[in-house]
């Protein structure tokens, strides 16, 4: 099968340092893999080389889908309230407002619709991150640490969204130095790889 | 796409708008037209000589107050991340705050400079020639002020540093357009216009390319 998102001998220079090299990756319908490693290995610039942000220092990059990003910036506008800055979101990825409802219903945000995004507390944002993610409907998702700040439903919540995510046939990469629950997923240590 | 980029951008830069302070820049211009005569004193030709050039000044300086807002918070919240991701280029971003950061300033601008006329007692012909100017070199000015607010977001102290820029940039737009209340021909006038869409035409293309620098960083 083809894969839908393929790396290649990826090399990674942050300033003078050489953060991992040799690194090959490939993920096919359904498939996930979990990035894992201590702080400052370079999780977060894997991520952003595999989402087209970065360029590598080496090795490319092929997508054949289009990418779901979240990262620890979540580009919702703090003075807006929740549910304009989704819409923001949802209208340029084409999906409706009673989706993207029923998307923050579902991630127990249904009550915070008219409080401004600054408000939100660090796992509420979190929680309206992934609701913006949900709404885009990309195949590929990228997830930075993406369980910071969740407490333990919301964990349990991530980690079912990734399962069902990838049962409709996308493909997930997880960078996060937490443990994560992926079926069959595959791990990939960038302590592996490291220079 | 490009209606809802234009959209939010307005929502968040028009005065009243949700980054607030946008009234500011016209508070600040009509306030500069206010304290000037009484700096110089009650000599009405001097004021209607010299009235013009100090209208441009005080719409160039109004121009900077707004810059920490165009670009930074949404380099900092990852906005052009996750357009980047989408397929919307830096380019396109860029070139719809332009627009938006324009009519959020401009319009008001020319509106008070009547106002700004009257208290600086300018006669109908400066003031047609101070509008038409200000008409051709206030696209000019939005243009380099998103430029250098996108060169300077992604550094420490960026918005004194915006200010100092944005002087030596936009001289050439004040040498034309203000020069344009000394010549009446109307040359001056055309050489701002012409800058103006020069920095208009680059602007797009120099910031996309800050904002792709900033990632690196």
């Amino acid at each position: 099968m083809q894969a839908m998102l393929a790396a290649r001998d990826l090399a990674c220079r942050r300033g003078e340092r050489l953060l991992f090299r040799g690194l090959s990756l490939a993920l096919s319908r359904g498939e996930a893999c979990h990035v894992a490693g201590p702080n400052g290995i370079g999780k977060t610039s894997l991520i952003r080389i595999l989402a087209g942000l970065l360029r590598p220092f080496h090795g490319s990059v092929e997508c054949r889908a289009s990418i779901g990003l979240l990262d620890e910036r979540h580009a919702l506008d703090p003075q807006v309230p929740l549910d304009r800055a989704l819409a923001f979101w949802s209208e340029l990825d084409g999906s409706g407002a009673s989706l993207m409802a029923a998307h923050r219903e579902r991630l127990g945000l249904a009550d915070l619709a008219d409080v401004p995004v600054r408000y939100l507390s660090t796992g509420q944002r979190k929680r309206a991150a992934l609701a913006r993610l949900l709404g885009q409907r990309a195949p590929v998702w990228l997830l930075d640490e993406p369980l910071n700040g969740l407490d333990t439903a919301g964990t349990e919540l991530v980690e079912t969204l990734i399962a069902e995510h990838r049962a409709a046939g996308g493909a997930c990469v997880v960078a996060s130095h937490q443990p994560i629950r992926l079926t069959e997923g595959t791990r990939l240590e960038i302590t592996d790889f490291a220079a | 796409m490009i209606g809802r980029l234009l959209l939010r951008d307005l929502a968040l830069l028009m005065p009243g708008g949700r980054r607030g302070g946008a009234l500011l820049p016209l508070l600040f211009f009509l306030a500069v037209a206010m304290l000037y005569p009484f700096a110089v004193g009650p000599d009405a030709p001097l004021l209607a000589r010299t009235g013009g050039g100090v209208i441009w000044v005080a719409a160039l300086l109004a121009a900077i107050l707004p810059l920490d807002r165009l670009v930074a918070p949404d380099l900092a919240e990852g906005v052009f991340d996750q357009l980047a991701v989408r397929g919307v280029a830096e380019e396109l971003a860029i070139a719809v705050r332009m627009l938006a950061h324009w009519l959020s300033f401009a319009p008001l601008l020319l509106l008070a400079t009547f106002a700004a006329a009257a208290l600086l007692g300018l006669g109908q012909e400066t003031l047609r020639t101070v509008l038409l100017g200000l008409l051709a070199g206030t696209p000019g000015l939005a243009a380099i002020g998103v430029l250098i607010a996108a060169l300077t977001a992604s550094l420490r102290g960026g918005a004194a540093l915006a200010g100092l820029l944005l002087i030596p940039l936009s001289v050439p737009i004040l040498i034309f357009g203000a020069g344009a209340l000394a010549r009446p021909d109307g040359g001056g006038l055309a050489f701002a216009a012409a800058i103006s869409l020069l920095l208009v035409a680059v602007t797009p293309f120099a910031a996309g390319a800050a904002i792709r620098a900033a990632r690196e960083s």
